[in-house]
């Protein structure tokens, strides 16, 4: 049995103990010595900071109530530091470089350092982190009442008091503490160390007790780890069939965003960084953590389920346990666990939103105010000071009033988890703006406020709700019994439960809206150069924006805004580097545009980028962007991308081009080579019949004693000779033509076999005088090709007359048959004669496939190629059979026309 | 007694012509028209010259050159090319395998008998 003093004092005791550390830390800090606070080990602990008493009492709870759900605040966390580092790293690397003072400050930044975004965040933030605090102050309220009421009944019985007035107090004592250590230094951007060495002690303590009442659990009450088991009925470990199912993994994710999205996360892990290696560090260790923190949770829910009474609040099982089993002293330090898990997320979580609302509202609100006077040196730093001491005292009020609402109305997970939607509504704006070059500042506001809204309709406005109320009938069936208006049923969605549903409806529609409208929105010149600036963190080499904005100062003025915010001894400072060492106030040389940036570079980590800009253009003037150079910073990146794809293009293309050059110029050759060929037979061809007539002409004119006969003779070879070359000139021509196109071709549908039959009857009379028995074998009947008549009569003739011609046999026989074979006609013309020696170049031009012929009975060696051509413009074939018999079998083969 | 000539080629009219002018011009001229009988005419009536004409058909006229010039017995006899082509290049192998003269058709009768003539000469004296 505790008493309530004890308690209290102990509490004290350790509020004490935490005031010494951060003190002792400051000083130390100031000293220089502070190698040891700037280890990646304290600031893998000050990220612990995710781990509240929602954790450190809830994880029990949820465990209890819905099995392996618990897990999921652990995991997501843990996949994000392993596997998203590059995301954390980014962000890490923006903090640095843009002096960023908050989540709300990182995203106006990006997004043009609007002050609209600024406000709007840091409203988002205030509101979903106030029922986190609520959250700590109930936590710690109960935890308080649970452990110095031990009687039977305290313990067993009582979720919360009716009196949260204990709540009242623990707020006002946090509001102090943070107040003290947090807002000791005005530059958001110079870290803190007091408060992080705080709260990495906090880590260290809340680890401590979870873990000691986990051993004391298992070894202590159940008597080993086996048995812990043994407590756990069947059922129980099969009931919670929604393991893994929609709302398990919407907690995953939700829990994975936050780790990111919450402003104290923000704030440890992105602002109070002063090291960016330290990721490396906390990238496995933050997980460890986690996994240590989480690795008693399913014992102490099960043994406490077991072993108290049925009806005990689960969310208490880590002080009910060993109070159950008289350890007063665990059960107090399982409190001091617990109380320093809500100390250290509301200390941190009220620093980063004083310094959200001092920097981004109450600021630029001033500065607006006619009435309100700033013109003395260091007025601003006192109005931040001022206004974030009054910040963090109203935020711990809110808290504590939306802790007293709704304190009876839920457990401790389902409160944080409605924080947990809400901060998530930064996730697409902030995401979306570091990689996406594109995303605008109007699709940021406008996803932000379509999600923001969605979120205060179902989410938190029915965590209000209590029982019987209005509000309670408003949810139940809607706005003016609007169903499909019903907070948790939006437009019919039904089936879910309230968490996964809200979540799909406010992230959506979020990311939708911000995508879509971005898509249609032209980014301003600053946000096109801050977007670059982002989104390429670790391709710009510190681009200062000097070279882009161009504006003109008055040193006075500068001068004095800088005195109004950082005060005499940092402006004078800052501004010796203008002067290199010497002050002489009343001749500073004039700024340059680059240290006008730098001057609102380090404003901008006293009261954020919008606010900063927006003092700064109040003294400089001639702003202008240098286009130019925002195109060339922007386009940088993306150019040298698209310039390599060019490149890579254009020698692919290239390539091919030359692939393709390369095939023509062979085919080229080839045909040049072809030419070259059929010029020297032509040549040739022609050359031959000159040579004799030439020859015989040269006798007849030079030979006196040539006899009538002779005369006669030789006129007639000359004669003759002529004809066959003016034959060959003719097919030379016709072969010309038929090879360029189809040109001279008549294609129809017509009957074959009487042009066979005519083609037959014309050389009957050659067949005759030759005394080759010319016969018809097989015939079809009734068929229709697609030919040109006179030119396959043509063909036939011709074929049919070489058959002749060269016929040697001693009985020769000629013989046309024609089938119909495979959808096409053939024609066979065979005859019984020598056959072709050279079957491969029968076709060739100039190529006379019989080696002897009598004189005068030569042809130009065109006529079967001419033959081919032709039929082969008529789309058939003309082709020289493989037989076993003597002779030589042609066969034309034409496509049968369609009926 | 008269230098005997042989003709290798396969055109008709062109062997008739020829024939008729180194006739008249007091030579005894014979003729094949197939490549591959060229070599064994040469062996069998060992003429004062060849003419030869370079397309011939089964055994061009650059074969019959160069297995007359790998020949001992038949290497020395003076050989006479005609071709219808007319390519340089032509003229140029054919040099190099060792020919007499080169014509290209057609050709003057006049032409031809001093080209057979200075050969058949040149090989008697």
């Amino acid at each position: 049995m505790l008493s309530t003093n004890f308690v209290l004092l102990t509490a004290f005791a350790y509020v004490i103990v935490l005031f010494l550390l951060a003190f002792i830390s400051d000083s130390m800090s100031r000293r220089g010595k502070d190698t040891l606070l700037r280890s990646p080990l304290i600031y893998t602990l000050s990220i612990s900071v995710y781990c509240t008493s929602w954790t450190f009492y809830g994880a029990v709870g949820s465990a209890a109530r819905n099995g392996l759900e618990f897990a999921t605040i652990y995991l997501g966390p843990t996949l994000v530091f392993i596997g998203w580092w590059f995301l954390l790293r980014k962000l890490v690397r923006i903090g640095h470089e843009h002096r960023i003072t908050s989540i709300a400050d990182l995203i106006s930044s990006r997004f043009g350092k609007s002050t609209t975004l600024a406000v709007l965040v840091t409203c988002i933030a205030v509101i979903g982190t106030t029922p986190y605090i609520a959250l700590q102050l109930k936590a710690v309220t109960t935890s308080f009442e649970v452990v110095s009421n031990a009687t039977q009944t305290g313990i067993l019985g009582v979720t919360l008091g009716e009196d949260t007035r204990a709540g009242f107090w623990v707020a006002v004592a946090m509001a102090v503490f943070t107040i003290l250590f947090g807002t000791r230094n005005l530059d958001a951007n110079e870290h803190n160390p007091g408060v992080v060495a705080a709260i990495a002690f906090e880590a260290l303590v809340k680890l401590l007790a979870i873990i000691s009442v986990g051993l004391f659990v298992v070894f202590g009450i159940a008597g080993g780890i086996d048995q812990v088991f043994e407590y756990v009925p069947a059922e129980t470990l099969l009931q919670h069939s929604d393991n893994f199912g929609t709302r398990w993994i919407n907690l995953l994710f939700l829990s994975g965003i936050a780790i990111i999205c919450l402003p104290r996360q923000f704030q440890i892990t992105v602002v109070e960084n002063s090291n960016e290696k330290h990721l490396r560090t906390a990238s496995w260790a933050f997980p460890l953590y986690l996994f240590l923190m989480s690795l008693f949770v399913l014992p102490i829910a099960i043994v406490g389920l077991a072993v108290l009474p049925a009806g005990s609040n689960p969310d208490m099982f880590v002080l009910t346990l060993p109070m159950w089993a008289d350890q007063e002293a665990l059960a107090l330090l399982a409190f001091i666990g617990g109380f320093s898990s809500a100390t250290s997320m509301v200390i941190v979580a009220s620093i980063a939103l004083s310094v959200m609302i001092s920097n981004h509202i109450v600021v630029p609100l001033a500065l607006r105010l006619p009435w309100v006077q700033l013109d003395e040196s260091g007025d601003i730093k006192q109005l931040l000071l001022i206004s974030r001491r009054i910040s963090i005292g109203l935020i711990l009020l809110f808290g504590y009033l939306y802790f007293s609402f709704s304190a009876r109305s839920d457990a401790l997970a389902s409160i944080g988890l409605i924080a947990f939607v809400g901060v998530a509504q930064f996730s697409p704006a902030l995401i979306g703006g570091i990689f996406w070059r594109n995303a605008a500042a109007r699709g940021a506001v406008a996803g932000l406020s379509v999600g923001f809204i969605l979120w205060m309709y179902t989410l938190f406005l029915p965590s209000l709700a209590i029982d019987g109320g209005y509000l309670s009938s408003f949810v139940a069936h809607g706005p003016w019994g609007l169903k499909w208006l019903r907070p948790q049923a939006l437009f019919g969605l039904e089936g879910l439960d309230p968490l996964t549903h809200a979540t799909f409806w406010c992230l959506e529609l979020n990311t939708i809206v911000f995508v879509v409208v971005s898509m249609w929105t032209k980014q301003s010149p600053l946000e096109k150069l801050q977007s670059a600036l982002f989104v390429d963190v670790f391709r710009n080499k510190r681009h200062s924006g000097a070279q882009i904005l161009q504006r003109r100062a008055a040193t006075k003025d500068l001068f004095r805004l800088t005195q109004r915010i950082l005060g005499p001894k940092e402006t004078h400072k800052l501004f010796a580097e203008l002067t290199g060492g010497t002050i002489a106030l009343n001749d500073l040389p004039p700024p340059d545009p680059r240290f006008i940036d730098h001057v609102e570079r380090r404003l901008t980590g006293n009261i954020g980028a919008a606010t900063a800009r927006a003092l700064v253009s109040q003294v400089a003037t001639g702003e202008s962007i240098s286009l130019d150079e925002i195109i060339s910073l922007v386009d940088e990146t993306q150019q040298v991308v698209e310039y390599s794809q060019r490149l890579e293009q254009q020698s692919n293309q290239l390539k091919l081009t030359a692939e393709k050059l390369r095939k023509a110029n062979l085919k080229l050759q080839e045909l040049d080579s072809q030419k070259d060929e059929f010029l020297s037979q032509v040549s040739h061809e022609v050359r031959t019949p000159m040579t004799s007539i030439r020859s015989f002409a040269e006798i007849l004119q030079n030979t006196d004693e040539l006899s009538p006969e002779q005369q006669q003779r030789f006129v007639k070879i000359i004669h003759e000779e002529s004809l066959r070359l003016t034959r060959l000139l003719d097919e030379i021509l016709e072969i010309s033509r038929l090879e360029q196109s189809q040109l001279g071709i008549n294609l129809q549908k017509i009957d074959p076999e009487p042009v066979i039959d005519r083609a037959i009857d014309s050389c009957r009379g050659l067949a005759q005088t030759s005394n080759v028995d010319l016969t018809s074998g097989h015939r079809e009947q009734s068929l229709f090709v697609q030919s040109d008549g006179d030119r396959l009569h043509q063909v036939i003739i011709n074929l049919i007359t070489n058959a002749v011609k060269y016929n040697t046999s001693n009985d020769p026989v000629v013989r046309i048959e024609s089938f119909i074979r495979d959808e096409h006609f053939e024609i066979l013309i065979s005859d019984n004669g020598p056959g072709i020696s050279d079957a491969d170049r029968v076709f060739d031009k100039f190529s006379r496939g019989r080696s002897e012929y009598p004189a005068g009975t030569v042809g130009t060696g065109l006529g079967l190629a001419i033959s081919r051509q032709l039929i082969i413009n008529m789309n058939g074939n003309l082709d020289l059979v493989d037989t076993d018999m003597n002779g030589a079998q042609f066969r034309i083969t034409l496509p049968l026309a369609k009926h | 007694m008269t230098k005997h000539i042989l003709i290798a080629e396969d055109e008709p009219y062109i062997v008739e012509s020829l024939g008729f002018v180194l006739t008249h011009a007091g030579y005894t001229v014979s003729a094949v028209r197939d490549g591959q009988a060229v070599f064994s005419a040469v062996s069998e009536q060992l003429p004062a010259l060849l003419i030869l004409d370079l397309m011939l058909p089964n055994k061009n006229g650059f074969e019959v050159l160069k297995q007359l010039r790998s020949d001992s017995q038949l290497k020395y006899i003076p050989v006479m090319m005609l071709t219808a082509k007319g390519q340089e290049q032509d003229k140029n192998t054919a040099e190099q395998l060792g020919v007499d003269a080169f014509m290209t058709k057609p050709f003057s009768n006049r032409e031809v008998v001093d080209c057979v003539h200075a050969l058949v000469s040149l090989d008697s004296s």
